[in-house]
């Protein structure tokens, strides 16, 4: 046996001695779009991502890519997991919709879950979280407290589950105020700390004294608390650190149960593709602190209306609601059911200006 | 569609703010590339300024102590950037790719425990009774101090590489390296000064995002912006005067854009959100036309012997 025959014999021998460690533990991905730090959405997945290492300790290994473009180069990086042995990957930004499919076909005993999206595979989940529901909350609040009655609101992408935000903060501020008025900038990103603080400051130029966002990170709270006297909400996280004003609550989305959750079903051999869509009532989408800028009466009424979403008393989207070009879409009493939600592609009555097609 | 909404005066007094990080970086790679060497890592050093200044300032609460800092930070990045590509004649286009990814990690190990702090207010340069003056006071007088040096900068290096001697010498470097070289100018010394210059402004121009534009410390917060700069650079032909000039008409069409969304305007958003890129492009092309061309010796690597 020659030199080199040996040492490949060595690499071959070690190979597989790492192949029979690595099958013992549980190794788990997560793509994430912006980077940890961000103070938001990407944020909250890290955190559900640490929940599974404390939970599972040594049995399980977690990886993580943050700062992956949705499109092409998600697929790339998707790929290098599958390869390294990723037992179940999470992808975690609506835009790797695709790609996540895309690599699922290839690696069919590789478990997929996908956040926010709608295309499901053998081996591809999906899971969100009924934002929705937090969202009437703030237009809620929104409405009660301001006083230019022009509501700003920054979305990232024209996709449902953001439209989806704007239509129940709008029609639950609409309520309590019948003069509100929405000023919606797209942004075209998730995460662009000096484009959303330049959307805020444009929001708050033309007379908005309540701003919301669909973005990840909390440059929004910041150009607000330099405005002075405009109130915002954490978005994804809690965002505590610009409380008690600008933000006045938040919606957290905690992804931890359900990624322990999923993680134990793939070591049981349990797991199977499903779909799903949880909010207030399980958990996965919290409401932060209201904070004492909020007067008594409006908090109260604003955890009442938590309250009966989670006995499931209250849907945000009960009729009779009309949609933007006047036409009827829920009858008196009526709720909106889940497909429609998941696809929805139209603002309600009262909102001006069109989604981007 | 409400365009009274839109005040242009607020319009032109934020683009101002939100083109000074552009512009700083780009007049710094302008003087890198004029003296031939192609620094990609632009985006590295200005996140590295940003969360230097921002550290700093936090912990002095001295805005002005956190713009040197960003200063440092950026030109001690650029060193390391000078020492792979001058000592070493390491390949520029791969060691300003590795000094973006480098300056992005780095950045945020140093920003950690920074997160969600707010930074000391920035003081405005003049009085609030200028500042009051309508119309011109908001655009001219209600800035930092760091806003004007920009714009001063970008007048002396026009001026010292249009007037002086030491700037006939950095472009004849950038030109042509062994003529230069055979004057007897110190080639390498020459591009490390203009490195580490370049660096320093992209620090500052980092700095200036996460002190006064955004203001916060957030992980990857430019975001691209050094990208643009390095383009902006391109398409200004290599001259500050078009560099001071796209850097504000992409900063204000962006501003714009936002506000014309805002009032409801009846133009798809799609073109809308496009339109800075396109309209920036275009004209510094067109202005291009008089065939000013690239520094001739623009990423080569020089070594004596050769």
């Amino acid at each position: 046996m020659n030199f080199t025959k040996l040492l490949a014999t060595a690499a071959v021998a070690l190979g597989l001695a790492g192949a029979a460690v690595a099958q013992d533990k549980t190794k788990v991905g997560f793509v994430y779009v912006g980077p940890v730090g961000d103070g938001g959405w990407t944020f909250e997945h890290n955190e559900g991502r640490l929940a599974v290492e404390e939970h599972f300790g040594d049995a399980v290994e977690t990886v993580f890519v943050e700062n992956v473009a949705e499109g092409p180069d998600s697929e790339r990086v998707m790929t290098q997991m599958a390869l390294e042995g990723a037992d179940l990957i999470f992808t975690t930004s609506f835009g790797y919709m695709d790609p996540t499919i895309n690599v699922a076909k290839k690696f069919p005993n590789v478990k997929f879950e996908h956040a926010t999206g709608y295309k499901r595979a053998d081996n591809v989940s999906t899971y969100s979280a009924r934002f929705y529901e937090g969202r009437a909350v703030q237009g809620h609040i929104a409405g009660k407290m301001t006083k230019t009655n022009t509501v700003g609101y920054i979305g990232s992408f024209p996709i449902p589950e953001v439209i989806r935000g704007i239509n129940s903060a709008y029609l639950h501020a609409k309520k309590v105020n019948p003069d509100v008025e929405f000023k919606i900038i797209w942004v075209y990103t998730w995460f662009d700390p000096a484009k959303e603080a330049d959307a805020a400051k444009a929001l708050i130029d033309q007379g908005a004294d309540v701003v919301l966002q669909h973005t990840d990170s909390t440059a929004p709270q910041a150009a607000a608390q330099e405005a002075g006297d405009v109130m915002t909400f954490g978005q994804a996280s809690d965002m505590a650190e610009y409380g008690p004003f600008p933000r006045v609550s938040s919606i957290i989305d905690n992804w931890a149960p359900y990624y322990i959750a999923r993680t134990q079903a793939v070591i049981d051999g349990s797991w199977s593709s499903v779909d799903t869509w949880d909010g207030i009532p399980t958990g996965m989408v919290e409401i932060g602190e209201i904070t004492d800028a909020v007067p008594a009466d409006i908090k109260a009424e604003a955890l009442a209306m938590v309250e009966a979403m989670r006995t499931g008393a209250y849907h945000p989207f009960t009729g009779p609601i009309k949609k933007q070009d006047g036409s009827d879409w829920l009858a008196d009493g009526e709720t909106a059911d889940d497909g429609t939600l998941a696809g929805m592609n139209f603002y309600v009555e009262g909102i001006t200006g069109d989604i981007p097609q | 569609m409400d365009l009274s909404s839109i005040s242009l005066t607020l319009l032109m007094a934020t683009l101002m703010v939100a083109a000074t990080p552009i512009l700083f970086a780009a007049i710094g790679e302008l003087i890198v590339e004029k003296a031939g060497v192609l620094n990609l890592g632009v985006e590295g050093m200005m996140i590295t300024g940003a969360v230097c200044g921002f550290v700093v300032t936090i912990e002095t609460g001295q805005p002005y102590l956190g713009f040197l800092a960003g200063a440092a930070g950026g030109a001690a990045l650029s060193l390391l950037f000078a020492f792979l590509t001058q000592i070493t004649l390491a390949n520029q286009v791969a060691s300003g790719l590795a000094l973006t990814l480098f300056g992005l990690g780095i950045s945020a190990l140093i920003g950690q425990s920074y997160v969600g702090l707010k930074p000391e207010r920035t003081p405005d340069l003049f009085p609030e009774a200028l500042a009051d003056i309508p119309v011109l006071g908001p655009i001219l007088f209600s800035h930092d101090l760091i806003l004007y040096l920009g714009l001063a900068l970008v007048v002396s290096v026009w001026a010292f590489l249009k007037f002086t001697r030491a700037g006939l010498v950095l472009r004849s470097v950038g030109e042509n390296h062994d003529a230069a070289h055979a004057l007897g100018y110190k080639v390498v010394r020459i591009r490390t000064l203009a490195i580490l210059f370049g660096g320093a402004c992209a620090g500052v121009g980092g700095a200036y995002l996460s002190l006064v534009r955004v203001p916060q410390w957030t992980e990857g917060m430019t975001a691209g912006i050094g990208w643009i700069a390095l383009a902006l650079v391109v398409f200004a032909s290599w001259k500050p005067g078009r560099v001071l000039m796209g850097a504000y008409l992409f900063g204000g069409l962006d501003q714009l854009q936002l506000r014309l969304q805002g009032a409801g305007v009846a133009i798809p958003v799609e073109y809308l959100a496009m339109s800075p890129y396109v309209i920036t492009i275009v004209v510094l092309v067109i202005l291009s036309a008089d065939k000013s061309g690239a520094p001739a010796s623009l990423g080569r690597t020089f070594h004596a012997s050769q």
